[in-house]
């Protein structure tokens, strides 16, 4: 995928294209409490069907929501598609260069709502990563599937087609699967 | 829909919120009349209950009728997310709620829908929430009303039933600078003539009976969010930004960023004190709402005309409509409502009380009621009716004093809505 171009918007068909692209997802900052919004993102990536691996340096070996918690990327012994940072924006050019060590190499970085870091993108950029700043995948997916709309909240797509329902109650997918 | 176009408000008035029904492809909202939904299983059960996940519970909370509604008001007023209850003192009673500690203030302007005066001035008295009136004329009084205890400004965009027009954005700048959101009640204008956020509002509040709702047969409200306001700031908010205990500990805030004050005030202010919409009610609304840009250029041209109109009568002493160049208000009304003022004027009417309740008892074609904002013409004279509980003096205040008509004008032909008024002038 090529680099986005700007990095205060992106398209729907971006986002889309990039949450439908990804299948496996490390979550950098992901908390055990039940009760943070990384907890809540690990929980909905989960429902969505993402294979989801919570990075936390505090809890390597825990168990979160049947998933085990690694203390670093590089522990996670399988392939990498999206790291969603959860961290401090100081922290992302730390979390990039570890991305950029791994085989294969993530395919996106993700950081969360509220987090950019132009530096860290730029240098992911450069090595051929996709990368998302100040969005957050849960409100997305929420978004452009339309769910988020159920809470009565402005998902900004206007669409004469029908949501993609998946197997399981009060469950849609998104457009394009 | 091409991705980088953003849709223009007569589109956004017939599709934001709505898809076909994704398990019959109905492609207008269906009615889902019913109370409840199932879960997966309790796991997802627990997830909803949570807010860990979305999806619907119980239509006292939330309902899929209801959430399109909701979004198609949020995206025509521009703002993140909407709640959508009973009625619009229900939103009021809800937004407060969210915001209030007993103690608190409200700042609220003294020219306000009489039962906006009667809520706030007595019946949220008794929540301890205190109500300091301030004049929109001068904003001076806005300023000077600001104490530690204060937790929100709240104004009318076009207030009912005096005709006018509030500078939103020099009282926005009032809040800022006291670090608490500015409320704004936008029914007389809705958003086609008027949107509130591009002028500082931090919330926005409508009565759905009127012009939205608009054919005068249903009740209900809504609060809107303009996702500007930041809750956790100094602390001033604790519903939305200290944790939660019904909620295991959740921060609002924290969790929802920009759209928090809707979810605050869905899961708990409607949640716990209850004042839910009926579905049918909410599909009943979002047909109105798919005309609204029609009807409200329409009732607009029709008032303006019935206005001019009047203020040749007789019989008229003065007539308050800021779409009438000279009126105190017009300079406001061009710049925060440019393509009209809305349905609703006074006007004064020679010989006082008797004379005005002599004119609704004469009319054929309006009707005399207690409403605003239907296809019908309506009128009614505040000062023995909507504002009758006031004293004489705030009567006079709240631009409702004796001789005062008030007009709904309808989407009749002009002609006709002008020869009633004109038979019942003179009989």
């Amino acid at each position: 995928m090529a680099g986005l171009v700007s990095h205060h918007t992106y398209s729907d068909a971006e986002i889309s294209g990039i949450l439908n692209s990804v299948r496996s997802v490390a979550i950098v900052g992901a908390s055990l409490k039940d009760v943070r919004p990384s907890y809540f993102v690990v929980r909905y990536l989960i429902d969505k069907g993402y294979a989801v691996f919570p990075i936390n340096p505090g809890h390597g070996g825990e168990t979160l929501l049947g998933r085990t918690v690694y203390a670093s990327l590089a522990d996670v012994p399988e392939a990498i598609d999206m790291v969603d940072i959860f961290r401090g924006a100081e922290h992302a050019p730390g979390i990039v260069d570890e991305a950029l060590t791994l085989q294969p190499r993530p395919k996106v970085i993700w950081m969360q709502l509220g987090i950019r870091n132009d530096e860290a993108a730029a240098k992911a950029e450069a090595a051929g990563l996709t990368v998302v700043m100040n969005r957050c995948p849960k409100i997305e997916y929420g978004r452009l599937s339309g769910e988020i709309s159920w809470s009565g909240v402005n998902s900004r797509v206007l669409s004469s087609k029908k949501p993609v329902l998946r197997p399981g109650f009060q469950h849609r997918g998104l457009p394009g699967t | 829909m091409a991705e980088e176009r953003t849709p223009g408000f007569n589109t956004l008035a017939i599709h934001a919120g709505a898809k076909p029904d994704p398990a019959t492809g109905a492609r207008a909202t269906p009615i889902y009349q019913t109370t409840s939904y199932v879960f997966d299983n309790v796991e997802h059960a627990a997830s909803l209950f949570g807010l860990q996940a979305f999806g619907n519970i119980y239509t006292r909370i939330m309902n899929p009728t209801q959430a399109v509604l909701e979004e198609r008001v949020a995206a025509l007023e521009g703002g993140t997310a909407a709640l959508a209850v009973a009625s619009g003192h229900a939103a009021q009673a809800i937004v407060f709620h969210t915001l209030c500690q007993p103690g608190d203030e409200i700042i609220a302007a003294k020219k306000l829908y009489g039962g906006s005066i009667n809520q706030m001035g007595h019946s949220f008295k008794s929540f301890g929430w205190n109500v300091v009136w301030a004049d929109t004329d001068d904003l001076s009084t806005f300023e000077a009303a600001v104490s530690p205890r204060t937790k929100a400004i709240f104004i009318e965009s076009i207030a009912n039933p005096g005709g006018i027009v509030t500078d939103i954005s020099g009282i926005s700048e009032i809040a800022k600078k006291a670090g608490v959101p500015l409320i704004v009640d936008n029914t007389l204008a809705t958003p086609y003539l008027c949107k509130p956020f591009e002028h500082g509002a931090d919330v926005v509040v409508h009565s759905l009976t009127k012009f939205l709702g608009g054919h005068g047969n249903s009740i209900g409200g809504i609060i809107v969010d303009g996702g500007t306001f930041n809750w956790s700031a100094e602390g001033r908010f604790p519903l939305l930004s200290e944790p939660r205990p019904e909620y295991h500990g959740i921060k609002l805030h924290e969790t929802f960023g920009n759209f928090a004050f809707a979810i605050a005030c869905r899961v708990l202010g409607l949640r716990d004190l209850g004042p839910a919409m009926a579905p049918f009610n909410a599909f009943l609304f979002l047909t109105g709402i798919e005309t609204l840009p029609l009807r409200m250029q329409r009732h607009s041209d029709n008032a303006l005309a019935v206005a001019e109109w009047l203020t040749q009568h007789d019989e008229v002493t003065w007539v308050s409509y800021a779409g009438l160049p000279g009126d105190r208000y017009h300079n406001l009304a061009k710049r925060y409502s440019p393509k009209g003022a809305g349905a609703v004027l006074t006007f004064g009417v020679r010989g006082g009380h008797e004379a005005g309740v002599k004119i609704v008892e004469s009319v054929e074609l309006f009707s005399h009621l207690a409403n605003i904002g239907d296809t019908r013409s309506l009128i009614i004279h505040p000062s023995s009716t909507t504002h009758s509980q006031l004293t004489d003096d705030a009567k006079v205040a709240s631009g409702a004093g004796p001789d005062v008509v008030r007009l709904s004008v309808g989407l009749e032909d002009v002609e006709d809505i002008i020869a009633d008024l004109d038979q019942a002038l003179k009989a």
